[in-house]
């Protein structure tokens, strides 16, 4: 029989945590997300001999306060889901700090065992831990391992095992946080634990300490379990803030930080470590930040960097994009030849595989994406940029890590918005990360770029390149005004502190950087292809519902027959008199124009007709007909929809991208069309509703669909103001 | 000696933490970070607009911003 155990996996961030749980775990993971919230959950199994061990790698964070998402999801998975040990990963070469989140592991009374993180490194740096001693004096298991090689990880879950199988009670560790402190704990822990205040859950003298601490969460519940309590705690709390405020200028959650901190000094005195050299060595690592954070090669490099991964994620990934887009289009032709004409191989051809191979076709662009990004976070040079760029963000409300999404998203122009709403997982902040992942769609993405190209090329011909620029400029102060404008209203706070460590650079694993891209991107297959799917369906169905009239059907049939009449065929079987080329042609050409009027009319008739037309009521405000809001629409589920539906209202046959020089003509020939109507059209189309797969991606990251409905209407509300705007001055000033 | 307050120290100058003038939520992340009073930190430089600045502390290099590093107070060695 299997003996199964639970554990929990808890770290700093920059301890080597992922590594270590890929280490262990392997392939055998599972990622969801906390319920409610967006902190992603991993879950991975580790065998050893006939034991199950289910390992949950908790979010690296340096403390667990109630502040951030995260450390909150850590404290109520160790308090609701009591794993039966903690294993607490630190790096040697940190102790002081990482033992921070320790301490308070030892105040809830968890199991803990540690793993001594990067004993290697440590040693390069003269640094020299006895861990017998460190077990010795903090009371629990210590054992150092180096997870990037392996070493170690197998002593490190048999200690755990050993520890999970003895059952243990949780003993909080008694800390001393000085004398004042001290005598009020006693006090609030007496009372708490008198009342029976909130000791079902937590343990007596950590819900006095998170009172201390002004914790708001435990606040909150204590509050609702007992209210006349919770006010007598708080006054007492209150009472001892003011004496320390008046005698020594400081707050009891400060008093409790430096006693942590004392009681870690305290044990690593006691000859834990020794230093072989002097403390202020600069390591490799400071030497090569003094050229890449250097105030002028650093913003140079940063630039080469980010281009270059720019063009890796975009061009790499062309191949294997264009070997999924004739995947696809045989898949199509397949469903073609093999179905009967009618309702269901469009709803296949169309509808399905257009629409699921439009969403999978993004996926080698999103695997390179997350490739590259693993190789910047992984290495430690993603820290960097944000470190470099966050002075210009933060004046924007957003902060340095954003720069990422936005050059993804086509801030230099041809990104794709999708990997770049995905990148913002890097942010830590979260109102920052939302107005980030809001605003990164107004960046020109590759699907908007031939669309722009045309309007350009048909309305303001000769410089073609500068009005590109021109363009991709205006969309990043577009994307950083919104971002202000969002961050001052519906995103209104002050700013998320930012206390960023910038770590040590390293060499990422390749096995690190591919597990990490395989799971990202197949949690973009699974949630995207699946919403996708029925979007898809839905758009095919209302740009083909309901069909035409039969009435109407059969005057283009006789239309037809006509045609036919008066350039008869002349391939009758046994005659090999063939009709003269220039007959054919004439022929095919009267066909086409039959079969591109029924088209167009048959558009006309759909749903999406029928509201393209009703929409002319409100769009001729910005000059749009009922053809270009059809059009928009079609964008709205992808962007390169816009030139097909275009090209199919203004009949010019299948409106190929190939074939935009020639709607490109129409356009600019037409006297419905001017420059102005042009520059209107253009700068909605770069600015409103995100493509479906992008809205998708929002909701999922903002954690609901009521961001992904926002950041439809709201753009859509900008794009159109805005194009009002120009169209109606530019029409009064010609 | 002489007591000054983060955002005035120099490039490599080197001091000893003796007071973080603040609580809540940034407080909170200063401390958590192993910014508290005793604690020895060297600027280390500061990002190409002169903020953020980046700190040696224990080993490891945090960066603050400017207006972050207004609420801690340093005694340097002259």
């Amino acid at each position: 029989m299997t003996v199964e155990f639970k554990i929990a996996l808890a770290g700093n961030p920059n301890s080597g945590k992922t590594t270590l749980f890929n280490a262990l775990t392997g392939s055998r993971q599972h990622v969801g997300n906390y319920p409610g919230v967006t902190v992603e959950k991993k879950e991975g199994i580790y065998r050893l001999e006939d034991k199950k061990i289910n390992i949950v790698d908790l979010p690296g964070t340096y403390s667990l306060t109630a502040y951030s998402e995260e450390e909150v999801v850590a404290r109520d998975f160790l308090i609701f889901e009591k794993p039966q040990v903690i294993v607490n990963i630190v790096d040697a070469a940190n102790l002081e700090r990482n033992l921070y989140l320790t301490t308070q592991f030892f105040e809830l009374g968890i199991p803990v065992v540690i793993a001594l993180n990067m004993i290697d490194a440590a040693r390069d740096r003269g640094i020299e831990i006895k861990e017998d001693r460190l077990a010795e004096y903090l009371g629990v298991p210590v054992v150092p391992i180096i997870a990037r090689s392996g070493y170690g990880t197998q002593k490190l879950m048999e200690e755990t095992v050993r520890q999970a199988a003895q059952k243990k009670e949780w003993r909080p560790k008694p800390i001393s946080y000085g004398e004042d402190i001290d005598s009020t704990l006693l006090d609030l822990e007496e009372k708490i634990i008198r009342g029976n205040f909130l000791t079902d859950t937590y343990p007596g003298r950590w819900v006095a300490i998170k009172y201390l601490e002004n914790d708001q969460q435990i606040m909150d519940r204590g509050r609702k379990e007992n209210a006349a309590l919770s006010a007598e705690l708080e006054k007492e709390v209150e009472a001892v803030s003011r004496h320390l405020l008046e005698t020594m200028e400081t707050y009891p959650e400060a008093m409790v930080a430096d006693h942590r901190y004392g009681y870690i000094k305290g044990i690593l005195q006691k000859g834990v470590i020794s230093h072989k050299y002097d403390k202020d060595r600069l390591y490799t690592s400071d030497r090569i930040d003094k050229v890449l954070t250097n105030r002028f090669l650093g913003p140079l490099f940063m630039g080469l960097v980010l281009f270059g991964l720019y063009t890796f994620t975009f061009n790499y990934s062309e191949l294997p994009v264009a070997w999924l887009e004739i995947l696809f289009d045989h898949l199509a032709q397949l469903a073609d030849s093999m179905l009967p004409d009618g309702q269901l191989k469009s709803l296949i051809v169309s509808g399905i595989i257009d629409g699921v191979g439009g969403v999978l076709g993004f996926v080698p662009l999103i695997m390179f994406m997350f490739f590259g990004i693993a190789i910047l976070e992984d290495s430690g040079y993603l820290a960097r940029v944000a470190f470099m760029l966050d002075r210009i963000f933060r004046i924007f409300g957003l902060n340095g890590s954003s720069v990422m999404a936005y050059i993804l998203s086509g801030g230099i122009a041809g990104g794709c918005a999708v990997p770049g709403v995905m990148a913002t997982r890097t942010l830590r902040s979260p109102k920052e990360r939302m107005a980030t992942l809001l605003t990164a769609p107004f960046m020109n993405c590759g699907a908007k770029l031939p669309v722009l190209a045309l309007f350009i090329g048909a309305f303001f011909s000769e410089n073609k390149a500068q009005y590109m620029f021109f363009f991709t400029i205006l969309s990043w102060l577009v994307a950083l005004m919104l971002a202000k404008l969002l961050r001052v209203t519906v995103l209104k706070g002050e700013s998320t502190p930012f206390v960023l460590e910038l770590p040590p650079y390293r060499f990422p694993t390749l096995k690190g950087l591919f597990i990490h891209t395989w799971e990202k991107t197949w949690q973009y297959i699974k949630k995207a292809g699946t919403v996708i799917l029925g979007i898809s369906i839905i758009i095919w169905a209302m740009m083909t519902y309901p069909g035409l009239p039969g009435s109407e059907k059969e005057k283009f049939a006789m239309q037809r027959q006509e045609v036919e009449a008066a350039h008869p065929a002349m391939i009758v079987a046994g005659s090999n008199m063939a009709i003269s080329g220039a007959e054919a042609a004439e022929r095919d050409r009267l066909l086409a124009a039959i079969d591109r009027a029924e088209a167009n009319s048959t558009l006309r008739y759909s749903v999406a007709g029928r509201v393209g037309t009703a929409l002319e009521r409100v769009s001729f405000l910005a000059g749009f007909d009922w053809r270009t809001n059809i059009a928009l629409i079609g964008g709205v589920a992808a962007k390169e929809v816009i030139l097909s539906t275009l090209g199919t209202a203004y009949s010019l046959g299948s409106g190929n991208q190939e074939e935009s020089g020639s709607l490109a003509k129409t356009l600019a020939a037409d006297p419905a069309w001017n420059p102005i109507k042009g520059l209107s059209v253009l700068l909605f189309i770069s600015y409103y509703a995100p493509c479906f797969v992008t809205v998708i991606c929002i909701s999922r990251e903002a954690g609901s669909w009521k961001w992904g409905a926002f950041s439809m209407i709201f753009n859509t509300l900008f794009a159109f103001l805005l194009a009002t705007l120009v169209f109606q001055i530019g029409s009064l000033l010609c | 000696m002489s007591r000054m307050m983060l955002r005035q120290m120099r490039r490599n100058q080197k001091g000893v933490i003796t007071a973080v003038k603040q609580g809540g939520e940034l407080g909170r992340r200063i401390r958590d970070m192993g910014l508290v009073p005793g604690t020895e930190i060297t600027v280390q430089g500061r990002a190409p607009l002169y903020d953020p600045v980046a700190l040696r502390v224990m080993g490891s290099v945090l960066s603050l911003r400017n207006n972050e590093a207004d609420f801690i107070e340093v005694e340097v060695q002259p």
